[in-house]
């Protein structure tokens, strides 16, 4: 497996721009000969789409939902960086770039992440065009807010629905895009497989979610935009048909898959209140601005928060990291939740719970000021638990909520299939072992705006036109059989389990053992755990209804199906990883302070994993990780 | 608490559809109202019966996916909240609850719950939106938008497309969605350039879909999750006479 990320030569802050000189181009009479298969209308996906139809490729665009706009993407709330420094504080490209370098706790790769941040300024350029109704001061200029793991002000943000404002800006391009004949849109369209021809990514099978028709699409390449994997923990932040379906069967055909083990977990969520639970939801991470984290100092404390004095409260962020206090990282404020949760001062009536605590600020600012930036926050919590937290502290506890592992890509965001490029959160590029807050929507943007079009154009002239196929083609025929085979045996089956309980099960089982914290012995439990309750699903499901149907039943089984194979590549890499650096931290790696140990002599690599059969181990490629720039150090927060 | 539920069963497109009665024994007030038809749904597949389809998502209010008519109200009893955020402790034990689909002409149903939007992707792609080619933008700071102008077109802009509006309309007009586009982009400098041409195809294209008239009964504003007020049909309709008067 040939793991060359193409790292342009030269200083980091001349590798884009050389780059982008060297690379072949596409005359625009041209573009129009060529056919892109887009999978995924979020950030990425979305941008992706709109620019390319813009620049005159022929574009298809599949996604699950009924519009492109509810992709999830719209749900995140905080903002997006970017290196303007319209705040006159010292932030610059360099900084932006060691930030973020630093935070994915030196897991990423230098070079793409510097061109993340030099082209972060041009994506709020854009996002403005498009009218994005970022918020304002009163002189009518940019405001921005700080967020975790930065120490200057560099997040734009759109009240509480930066996600929203972002993912309605590109739909808004795209849709134009669609008006204009550039783009086919396929709604309720399920991604099933990959086509790969002669080596390279030609086409995809989906299944059509309200027929249940299966058949193939071809183009000239393929770019996956299918987001992250966080609902293999059942639980997560994610929408309900978040998957890793498309990722997976992409590696299945040959794609490496990079650092499955590095999810995070974002430590400002609402608790679980229930087994009827079924997805967790996020309180924006900028509400560590301003409000304060803490628990009881006593286990014992079982007092309302309003009647626990300051004195007996540990406001243990505070306390451990007196210079960046509640706005550190999020792996390592849920790592800190977790420790004071499993001292037994944790709270509500599950103990998996911290105070966060907006007395003071409203004391400070007034309630005026903490409902205009949080007010939509603040509302969203009460109708979730139908607690005030203008007058009672919120219960926040960590979840699942990101992943920055993915598809391994090249500089050009290309994966180990030639054809294939992998956009967003899908890839494993730009966050190393931890994102920072904000950066999602920047890296979505980043990739579908001002990377791909340009990389792709290059794939193109590079490897010149294909010879044209359609999809008679014997390998569609030979894998819309197969697509059709595994939704035949899901029907047949015929078990006493349904598809969600059975992925309730593996969530725990992932929970417990792949979560916050790792240690051999649960992840060597897990990997035995998952292949038995693979074959319990695979005899023991019951899935109602025909293929030939809007089948929610069948629909979700093929989507944990999946996630009981991927699962266990997550495990393996895990262990695998015997270190603890960001949001992968494995117990036997850490001080005695219980901070996290890296070892950057064994492990300063990217693990890309080939797939090798689904009761085969999978085998390791190592992509080693350079720094020139950034000299790696113990992140410190305190 | 226990709960009796009659709900909208439709196999497809072209069958007639009708209520059917379910019984549920264990509802927690914690759970979602979602939750609670999950619960519903893992007993129809154990008992081998074809669970109900609805439409849902994130979950956490801002997908649009959601789009369940509750006791005849679009999003059930529960003020600016979508019926994913719709949580079981605002019912009693013994309570019946009616859930239908959002109805409307220009909203075909494809299966129990579920309804087909694309008419609203049709008038977005008809104009709602500024020609912003990518790269062509000038630095974002170049735009000054005073505060109040921006508060504004984001009251507009909140808009998540689930058509709540339209299931609520008597005349299953769109007006409030339509507007809400127009006012955002309306409300904005950059959305200047393409304001006449934009009210112009985003109405006409509006009333080729089937979508009916407005007369002033506001249901849309009462049922919106985002709280859109309908100020902006106001704005909308000077938008759109302006623009007829002015137009060649």
């Amino acid at each position: 497996m040939n793991l060359d990320a193409k790292i342009p030569s030269g200083p980091i802050a001349e590798k884009w721009d050389k780059h982008r000189f060297d690379i072949k181009l596409i005359n625009p009479a041209n573009k129009r000969k060529y056919k892109v298969i887009i999978v995924g209308t979020g950030l990425a996906g979305g941008s992706a789409a709109a620019t390319l139809a813009e620049l005159g490729y022929q574009v298809e665009a599949f996604f699950y939902q009924d519009s492109a706009r509810r992709a999830h993407s719209i749900a995140a709330q905080g903002g997006i960086n970017a290196a303007k420094n319209y705040q006159n504080d010292g932030d610059s490209v360099y900084r932006l770039f060691y930030d973020t370098v630093k935070g994915g706790d030196y897991r990423s790769r230098e070079a793409n992440v510097y061109r993340l941040s030099q082209v972060s300024a041009s994506i709020i350029d854009q996002c403005v065009a498009q009218g994005v109704p970022f918020a304002r001061e009163y002189g009518g200029y940019l405001d921005n807010r700080s967020f975790g793991g930065a120490q200057v002000s560099r997040t734009f943000y759109a009240r509480g629905q930066t996600g929203q404002q972002l993912l309605l800006g590109a739909y808004s391009s795209l849709s134009r895009q669609v008006g204009l004949g550039n783009v086919r849109m396929h709604p309720r369209t399920e991604m099933h497989d990959l086509i790969v021809i002669d080596g390279k990514a030609r086409g995809i099978v989906t299944r059509n979610l309200v027929t249940g028709k299966v058949e193939s699409h071809i183009a000239d390449s393929v770019i996956l935009a299918t987001g992250g994997y966080g609902n293999v923990f059942y639980l997560s932040t994610n929408a309900i048909g978040c998957n890793v379906t498309a990722a997976y069967r992409a590696y299945k055909r040959g794609a490496a898959f990079a650092n499955p083990c590095f999810t995070q977990i974002h430590p400002t969520c609402i608790p679980v209140a229930g087994d009827h639970q079924s997805k967790l939801t996020l309180m924006s991470e900028s509400l560590r601005n301003d409000g304060r984290i803490w628990v009881p100092k006593s286990a014992d404390d079982k007092r309302a928060p309003n009647d626990i004095p300051e004195s007996d409260r540990d406001y243990y962020l505070e306390r451990k990291y007196p210079s960046f206090g509640n706005l550190t990282p999020r792996d390592i404020a849920s790592r800190s939740a977790k420790q004071v949760c499993d001292e037994g001062r944790g709270i509500g009536h599950t103990g998996y719970g911290v105070y966060l605590d907006f007395k003071d600020a409203i004391n400070r600012l007034g309630k005026d000021k903490i409902e205009e930036r949080y007010g939509n926050l603040f509302e969203m919590y009460e109708r979730i638990t139908g607690e005030n937290p203008y007058e009672v502290p919120m219960r926040i506890y960590p979840a699942s909520h990101y992943t920055m592992g993915g598809l391994w890509v090249d500089y050009n965001l290309m994966s180990t299939i030639p054809g294939l490029h992998v956009l967003g959160e899908a890839n494993f590029s730009d966050h190393g072992a931890n994102r920072l807050g904000a950066s999602a929507l920047m890296q979505g943007l980043a990739d579908g705006y001002f990377v791909i079009p340009y990389t792709l154009g290059h794939y193109y002239a590079a490897e010149g036109k294909p010879e044209p196929i359609d999809t008679d083609h014997p390998e569609c025929k030979r894998v819309e059989a197969e697509v059709n085979e595994k939704l035949n045996k899901l029907l047949s089956i015929n078990g006493n389990r349904t598809a969600v309980s059975i992925h309730r099960e593996l969530g725990n089982i992932m929970w417990e053992h792949c979560g916050m914290a790792r240690n051999e012995a649960g992840l060597m439990k897990a990997l035995e755990r998952i292949p038995e309750l693979r074959q319990e699903f695979w005899e023991n499901v019951n899935i109602t209804g025909e293929n030939e149907d809007y089948n929610i039943a069948l629909e979700r089984a093929g989507r944990v199906a999946d996630f009981l194979e991927f699962s266990e590549l997550m495990v393996r890499d895990a262990l695998e990883r015997k270190e603890s650096c960001g949001g992968h931290f494995r117990e036997e790696y850490q001080t005695e302070e219980g901070e996290a140990v890296r070892n950057d002599d064994d492990y300063c690599h990217v693990s890309a994993w080939e797939f090798k059969g689904v009761d085969t181990p999978p085998v390791m490629h190592k992509e080693p990780l350079v720094y020139e720039n950034v000299k790696l150090t113990t992140r410190s927060y305190k | 608490m226990k709960l009796t539920l009659h709900i909208w069963r439709q196999k497809n497109v072209h069958d007639q559809g009708r209520m059917v009665t379910y019984k549920l024994d264990d509802v927690s007030p914690d759970m979602s109202f979602l939750e609670m038809l999950d619960v519903l749904n893992e007993e129809l597949i154990s008992k081998r019966e074809d669970p109900v389809a609805f439409e849902h998502d994130c979950r956490e209010g801002i997908c649009g996916c959601c789009s369940l008519t509750v006791d005849g109200i679009a999003h059930g009893p529960e003020r600016a909240t979508t019926v994913c955020q719709l949580h079981m402790r605002h019912y009693s034990d013994g309570d019946e609850i009616y859930i239908e689909p959002f109805r409307a002409r220009a909203f075909p149903v494809i299966k129990d719950l579920v309804v087909d939007r694309g008419s609203f992707e049709r008038v977005i792609q008809s104009g709602g939106f500024i020609s912003a080619r990518t790269g062509s933008a000038p630095d974002a700071n170049s735009i000054p938008i005073g505060k109040d102008e921006a508060e504004t077109a984001f009251d507009a802009a909140a808009c998540i497309g689930c058509g709540a509006c339209v299931a609520a309309c008597k005349n299953s007009s769109a007006m409030l969605f339509v507007a809400a586009k127009v006012s955002h982009l309306g409300n904005l400098p950059q959305g200047q350039v393409e304001r006449q041409e934009r009210v112009l195809n985003m109405v006409a294209k509006m009333d080729e879909e089937g979508f009916g008239g407005c007369t002033n009964y506001y249901e849309c504003e009462a049922v919106c999750p985002k709280q859109i007020p309908v100020k902006f049909i106001a704005q909308m309709n000077r938008d759109y006479l302006k623009a007829v008067a002015t137009s060649d």
